[in-house]
């Protein structure tokens, strides 16, 4: 090894034995007994007046919201993603594990980490928001959008959120939805975002460009949810990792709903399938031979 | 009203003639589970049968068999059988010990998903160092650039498969190497061993276990999602017996860090 590689792993041992030791961080910490500082203000005395949302926003921007991004905030998590609908795949985890007498955190921590779906929930909600942004950045250089949306909606990338090995968000993510094309709450999420005056932002007025663009373009994809909720957190300067935070806990509502629910109904009775609706397209029945 | 269903290519039952919900023989790839298979087949043979819907040879039950016993327990100062002690530690439910142990060792560094993409790689790059060198700085380029849309993973931050904080390949890995690459059926672990300083270089880090067992998955004929399912389950068993024995010694006996936080100290 060259002298530069001998110095090299001198610095990496040196940085190991430092941080066996030390955490450094400006988030905060328990002082046992005394108080707990977060982001520089205290939890207990700064900070014990806020609002699980505005606590929530601060943790991830460390800004403290103003009442009607509040509102806002409050307003995308229980329209857009709190259906207590045990159909649904997230919230079909904490149905089965609690009428399955499992506890409802398991139940519910595991409908959460499901909720990093990819035809629906965090994936594309993330994909979303970039896109946005990438779209308006394109823009900003003087591309034109018809062209963009065209561009995209014809790449040959791979892109299969449905099924398949490689599955990723749609191409043109925020737009097209499993199950029905119609957005319910597409209508009481923008007249949220009205009475908070937050519907005319640049980047929810980008998505309404999109939507009429993509009638010509892809007349099937209809924009969803997830743009309006990337478009208007965009408009609040939230960047994607900052927005992936913000709904990483959107869909608890429904859940725990849902795990409620079927704590309530008799153990195992959520759509029990007999042995028959296993549809079996494999190998034919055979005989193990030992090797 | 469509008749629910599941569509399985390994898996089928018969029902019982007294309870349609009840089975009176399951099939795995064809073979009675519990008439044939259970008295005659291994742990890691039945493994191995469900992900690939056949048989292994016998070298390949060999050889995933003492990959399993090389990935069983990473030891209680990694980060994934550490996040188990935790749970144990708290007191928490045991079923929270695992969930805890697949969260934390499904990551980038060490874990799983790093395991996807170090497979993933020698599709790619097969035994073509020149390939893997080109690779290898793609994936530093991306670090820097990331050009695909934002997801829920980050990029990853390293070469895939090498340890980016280590200093030299730990014996407990060239040990873990050699004796697999002996029992291979195929040539991708032996390549890695021939080649394993030159990726060394490369990288300016030691061979992991990630990439050894990557290595392993592709002699094994395994897809990036199996292997990546294979890793996180076949790391189960020592974070349970941490968990366990955690569980017992209680919190007082595990580190806290009483010392460790500097609060208002920029991460440098």
């Amino acid at each position: 090894m060259s002298k530069t590689n001998h110095e090299m792993d001198h610095l990496k041992l040196n940085e190991l034995l430092k941080n066996s030791n030390i955490w450094p961080t400006e988030m905060g910490g328990w002082q046992p007994g005394v108080d707990v500082s977060f982001r520089g203000k205290s939890l207990l005395k700064d900070l014990n007046h806020l609002s699980w949302m505005s606590l929530v926003i601060y943790s991830i921007t460390g800004n403290i919201p103003e009442p009607k991004q509040c509102e806002l905030y409050e307003g995308i998590w229980v329209i857009s993603t709190s259906f207590p609908d045990p159909r649904l795949w997230n919230n079909r985890i904490a149905t089965l594990a609690t009428n399955s007498r499992s506890t409802p955190v398991l139940g519910i921590s595991a409908g959460i980490a499901v909720s990093e779906a990819t035809i629906y929930g965090h994936r594309p909600l993330i994909a979303t928001i970039d896109f946005l942004y990438d779209v308006q950045n394109k823009l900003d250089q003087g591309q034109n959008l018809s062209d963009i949306l065209k561009a995209l909606y014809h790449s040959t990338a791979p892109s299969y959120s449905g099924k398949g090995k490689n599955r990723s968000p749609a191409k043109i993510p925020g737009f097209g939805r499993p199950i029905t094309p119609v957005d319910e709450r597409r209508k009481p999420l923008l007249d949220l975002a009205k009475k908070c005056q937050y519907h005319q932002g640049k980047i929810l007025q980008l998505a309404f460009d999109i939507e009429q663009q993509l009638k010509i373009i892809a007349p099937q994809l209809k924009m969803n949810i997830a743009t309006l909720m990337a478009a208007l957190c965009a408009d609040q300067n939230m960047s994607p990792r900052e927005f992936y935070y913000f709904v990483s806990l959107c869909f608890s509502g429904g859940i725990l709903a849902c795990a409620i629910d079927a704590e309530t109904h008799h153990e195992g009775s959520f759509f029990p399938m007999p042995c028959n609706a296993i549809r079996y397209s494999g190998k034919p029945r055979r005989q193990w031979k030992n090797m | 009203m469509t008749k629910p269903e599941i569509h399985s290519d390994f898996w089928d039952e018969d029902p019982s003639p007294e309870n349609p919900f009840t089975p009176s023989a399951c099939y795995c790839s064809g073979y009675n589970v519990y008439d044939d298979l259970l008295p005659n087949i291994s742990w890691v043979e039945y493994l191995y049968l469900m992900f690939m819907k056949e048989a292994p040879t016998k070298q390949q039950s060999t050889l995933l068999n003492a990959l399993s016993v090389a990935l069983a327990n990473p030891g209680p100062r990694d980060n994934s059988v550490q996040a188990a002690m935790s749970a144990g530690a708290g007191g928490s439910t045991l079923a929270s010990s695992l969930i805890a142990a697949i969260g934390v060792g499904a990551g980038n560094l060490g874990g799983a998903h790093e395991v996807a993409i170090a497979t993933s790689c020698w599709q790619k790059f097969g035994t073509n160092l020149l390939l893997w060198q080109s690779g290898f700085n793609d994936f530093i380029k991306q670090k820097d650039g990331n050009t695909s849309r934002a997801d829920v993973w980050l990029p990853i931050e390293h070469a895939p498969g090498f340890d980016p904080n280590g200093t030299h390949c730990a014996e407990t890995i060239i040990q873990t190497l050699n004796y697999l690459s002996d029992i291979s059926p195929n040539n991708h672990l032996a390549w890695l061993r021939e080649h394993r300083t030159d990726m060394e270089k490369m990288t300016n880090s030691p061979l992991a276990m990630s990439g050894v067992a990557a290595a392993a998955f592709v002699d094994l004929g395994f897809e990036p999602s199996q292997a990546e399912m294979l890793f996180m389950l076949l790391r189960l068993p020592g974070a349970a017996a941490h968990a366990l024995e955690q569980h017992e010694t209680g919190w007082k006996d595990f580190p806290f860090f009483s010392d460790g936080l500097q609060v208002g100290v920029p991460n440098s």
